[in-house]
């Protein structure tokens, strides 16, 4: 996975732009260089925000109709990324939230905290290592509150700069920073807590 | 410095991402303050298991079919409108010439055709009156454009 994002040049941006407004025509065909630009890095933050093949594709692929359907509102003069990325990630969190619940109906749980921290959906199929220690590691961030689990995927999974995050995220540099201090505190205590209190263990 | 100064900074030393000002004013919290630097510690244990967590390469099928599925659902979601839209159009027209032949009919009392078009008249402000509501709360959504 390389990194998808590359926001400074200034002829691909004029591409996209050039795009949008063809969208914004109703050009479906002008769709797929945006598509075709953002489909590996929309596909990566789906999986690591829903955590299995299947439903990436699906909802990854839904968020670019979506934004085809919103195109008209949007701004031409602005940034297409930032604005796409926000309506993946909502639809990743919602995907995952109407999962979540769809299953504490059948399993007639009283306690939405015990299905949060099986976090099933983490599927270790996705992963190149399936050995236990990847394996924890991965489901672990799958239990990860939905804000953190962003920030580690961003970091980790698509090796974004702070500053690309920033520009992401629509949040200052100095958030980045402190939201991924949090964010891996808590994934640090997540492994504690399964190892008896030992991140060596993991 | 205090702690909290301190934790986002050791994100930024642990990226790469620190300035050298700033690696300077780090390295001299650490060396005073047991706890940060036990706990940079740990961070870098954390940043080893997390990087030994690779996502799998899909099939190279699945992006070279990507676009067409996503062309694909954005042409069945239009012809999904046209439909719905031609079709409620077609339903409404047949709805007045039913309507109209009932008023023309001259077999039929005056006090029916007056029931039939106040029972419309109530079915389309009711109609209006859902829709008007539906609209109301979606503009205030803030999740709208979300499943």
């Amino acid at each position: 996975m390389e990194p998808a994002l590359d926001m400074d040049a200034a002829g691909a941006r004029a591409q996209e732009r050039d795009a949008i407004l063809r969208c914004q025509r109703g050009e479906a065909e002008a769709f797929k260089l945006l598509v075709e630009r953002y489909q590996r890095l929309a596909y990566f933050v789906a999986l690591g925000l829903v955590g299995c093949h299947d439903d990436a594709v699906d909802v990854s692929q839904e968020a670019f109709i979506r934004a085809f359907r919103h195109i008209r509102r949007f701004d031409a003069g602005r940034q297409f990324l930032p604005w796409f990325y926000r309506l993946l990630r909502n639809l990743c969190f919602n995907h995952l939230r109407a999962r979540r619940a769809q299953r504490l109906f059948a399993l007639e749980e009283t306690d939405p905290e015990e299905v949060e921290d099986s976090a099933p959906d983490f599927d270790p199929e996705v992963l190149v290592e399936r050995d236990e220690r990847a394996t924890a590691v991965w489901q672990a961030i799958g239990r990860l509150p939905e804000r953190y689990r962003e920030i580690i995927v961003l970091r980790h999974f698509q090796q974004l700069s702070y500053a690309q995050m920033a520009e992401l995220l629509s949040v200052p540099m100095g958030t980045v920073m402190s939201r991924l201090y949090h964010a891996r505190r808590a994934l640090k205590r997540l492994l504690e807590q399964d190892q008896g209190g030992d991140l060596n263990e993991v | 410095m205090k702690c909290e100064e301190a934790e986002p900074l050791m994100m930024a030393l642990l990226d790469g991402e620190i300035e050298e000002a700033q690696r300077r004013l780090l390295e001299r919290h650490l060396q005073s303050c047991y706890a940060c630097a036990k706990e940079l510690e740990e961070f870098r244990q954390l940043k080893e298991l997390t990087e030994g967590v690779t996502l799998m390469e899909p099939e190279a099928r699945l992006w070279q079919e990507y676009w067409s599925r996503v062309y694909n659902r954005i042409e069945r979601a239009l012809g999904a409108v046209l439909l719905a839209v031609s079709a409620s159009a077609l339903l409404i027209f047949a709805g007045f010439k039913a309507v109209e032949g009932l008023i023309k009919d001259p077999s039929l009392a005056l006090s029916l055709k007056v029931a039939i078009l106040a029972a419309i008249a109530g079915f389309v402000l009711l109609l209006v009156s859902v829709v008007r509501e539906r609209w109301y709360f979606w503009r205030r959504d803030r999740y709208r454009f979300v499943r």
